[in-house]
């Protein structure tokens, strides 16, 4: 009898067991389908509109054929000015934090400010540059787009430039500081050198994250549906076309954000997957 | 030095001129460079605090046209002039608890396959596309809800709920109306996407931090792994997985354009979560442009202001409790 009971019981357990092994098969398939539906659905939909038209002409009114070449280099130019202002910055903060200030009060209240800088909703972002470049400038311009998106990348290579300095071994410091070479250029030198792949993929993954990011954009660098290169007028961005002619009526402008949409993500698949390939590489080396 | 201190007199003293000059340019320089990072790490501070005040400046004049007022008023009327955030801080509340709900116990499983069901050839691979999850863009959410997942509920899962849920006593309120497609819950499902890898990828490292030790020691009793995982990892994990559950509630409540797509842009509040709603961030990004009058301009602002103190606790309750976990373990 007592033999009847714990083999009750541990069947009992065992079938908990088993359904909770094929709930997380389940729950790992679903994400996965997820990742195989969004990409399927986005190869099928944007290579069917994806041409020669869409790199060489401009986008077009309503009902008409063309392309997005006017957003594409708009939303490169955004990001140029986006990393040449934010990797700046963000490279000496966390400079500051991984060398000068390691147990500094200043770096773990900075860290904790710039993790949650790193999660801030983009919009917000948007609300601050309007208020603090277009609002006082009185239209919308490139150069506020620009630094919206900087202002995005800050967080994301101050992180990436603090770990990875962190990881340089204390003897290359040593070693430099016993043959005199002063801090900043033992820092400049040495440690940036041996930290190399690490910060180049914290800005290859800082541009990853700027590329697709469309909230920022709508109230500062507005839209343009020309060619411009004047970065103190509005500016195209990918984002914001695809935004625009996505939620339009045209089947010409949806298609072409559907292209839009294509590029936008191979461009960041492409990015995020050569930043693990560097950290890959640096690991081992 | 040596063979300076044995040479004549006049050439030392003009060897020491010259190295005292390049020693005095080496520490000027090296000051400057201390200084110019320190300069740029009080900037973090410094930006922060400048969106801060920027947004409580802009949000000045419709604060203090409503008052608090503003803050539990279901009118949102540009035409007159009055605004009110509740239907918008609903909004964002009840699509970030709908994603929150399906991606929490999704992503603990997954990472549970990952950490203990796995073999170990296929972690790496698995972990990496669950991760690019993340790296997708959220307008990229937005269009494929809006084309593909909204229609589909549609046709599928909505007519399902209402038929289904929708006449048991006491939710039946929750499923009830005709399916848009678009609405909170088509929302809600899409968030719940979009944070899944956050919620997943801490998870599993913080379930891969616990003491091999303790495992063994729960096998050694006779547990199977599910026991082990609910008893042993689960409860060493804890503070973790309620850090990751919090970063991921703080992209949820933050998300713009993914929603923006699919939510239905109306300002009000309905029981139903299959009506269309609005969030802070869709009135925002929808409105923005569009606002007309420095009321209505600020009135958005202040939504913004709104949205930031949320997710910034949020943020800072999850980061302080992962720094928590990150010291036990380091």
């Amino acid at each position: 009898m007592p033999d009847q009971i714990s083999a009750s019981r541990y069947s009992g357990r065992r079938r908990n067991d088993v359904v909770a092994k094929v709930l997380a098969f389940a729950a790992t398939a679903v994400g996965l389908g997820w990742l195989v539906l969004i990409l399927g659905v986005l190869l099928w939909k944007g290579f069917s509109g994806l041409s020669v038209a869409v790199f060489t002409e401009m986008t077009p009114p309503p009902g008409a054929a063309g392309g997005l070449l006017n957003p594409i280099v708009g939303s490169l130019i955004l990001t140029i000015i986006a990393v040449l202002i934010g990797t700046p910055i963000g490279i000496l903060a966390g400079t500051y934090m991984a060398e000068y200030g390691r147990y500094d009060r200043l770096t773990s209240v900075v860290r904790f400010i710039n993790d949650i800088l790193l999660s801030a909703p983009s919009i917000v972002v948007g609300l601050f540059i309007y208020e603090v470049m277009v609002a006082p400038m009185g239209h919308f311009s490139g150069y506020a787009g620009g630094v919206a998106l900087a202002v995005l990348v800050i967080p994301v290579v101050v992180r990436t430039t603090e770990d990875m300095l962190t990881l340089v071994p204390n003897a290359l410091r040593e070693a430099a500081t016993s043959i005199g070479l002063p801090r900043s250029l033992s820092i400049t030198r040495i440690c940036y050198r041996a930290a190399r792949a690490g910060m180049v993929t914290g800005v290859l993954l800082a541009v990853a994250r700027i590329s697709g990011e469309t909230a920022p954009l709508l109230f500062t660098s507005l839209n343009n549906q020309f060619w411009s290169t004047n970065l103190n007028a509005p500016v195209s961005s990918l984002p914001v076309v695809i935004f625009q002619f996505a939620l339009s009526p045209y089947k010409d402008w949806q298609s072409l954000a559907w292209t839009g949409a294509l590029i936008i993500t191979l461009a960041v698949l492409a990015l995020s997957i050569t930043a693990r390939a560097l950290v890959a590489t640096g690991k081992q080396s | 030095m040596v063979d300076f201190a044995l040479q004549g007199g006049a050439v030392v003293t003009a060897e020491a001129a010259t190295r005292a000059k390049v020693l005095d340019r080496l520490r000027l320089s090296d000051a400057a460079f201390r200084h110019t990072t320190r300069a740029a790490a009080f900037g973090v501070l410094v930006l922060l605090s400048a969106v801060i005040i920027s947004l409580i400046h802009g949000s000045l004049p419709a604060l203090r046209t409503f008052g608090f007022g503003f803050l539990i008023s279901e009118r949102w009327n540009p035409v007159t002039d009055n605004f009110g955030a509740l239907p918008a801080i609903y909004g964002t509340v009840v699509t970030s608890l709908i994603a929150m709900l399906i991606a929490v116990p999704v992503g603990l499983m997954i990472a549970f396959f990952l950490t203990e069901l796995c073999p170990q050839w296929l972690r790496r691979p698995i972990g990496i596309a669950i991760e690019l999850l993340a790296g997708i863009p959220s307008i990229i959410y937005g269009i494929w809800g809006l084309f593909v997942f909204a229609p589909f509920l549609q046709e599928t899962l909505q007519p399902f709920l209402i038929n289904t849920l929708g006449n048991v006593p006491g939710i039946a309120p929750l499923f009830a109306g005709p399916p848009y497609g678009i609405g909170m819950l088509t929302a809600g499902l899409i968030l719940a996407i979009m944070v899944l890898p956050f919620v997943t990828s801490i998870t599993r490292d913080v379930f891969e931090a616990v003491p091999g030790v303790l495992k063994e020691a729960a096998y050694g009793l006779g547990c199977t792994t599910w026991e082990v995982v609910r008893n042993v990892v689960l409860p060493y994990a804890r503070v973790g997985v309620i850090g990751g559950i919090m970063l991921g509630l703080g992209r949820a409540l933050g998300e713009t354009m993914a929603v923006t797509f699919v939510i239905g842009n109306a300002h009000r509040i309905s029981a139903s979560i299959l009506a269309p709603g609005t969030t802070i961030s869709a009135t925002i990004a929808n409105e923005f442009t569009e606002a007309v009058g420095d009321l209505y301009t600020s009135a958005l602002i202040s939504l913004g202001l709104i949205l930031f103190v949320i997710t910034f606790i949020v943020l800072a309750i999850a980061r302080y409790l992962l720094l928590r976990i990150e010291r036990r373990i380091g």
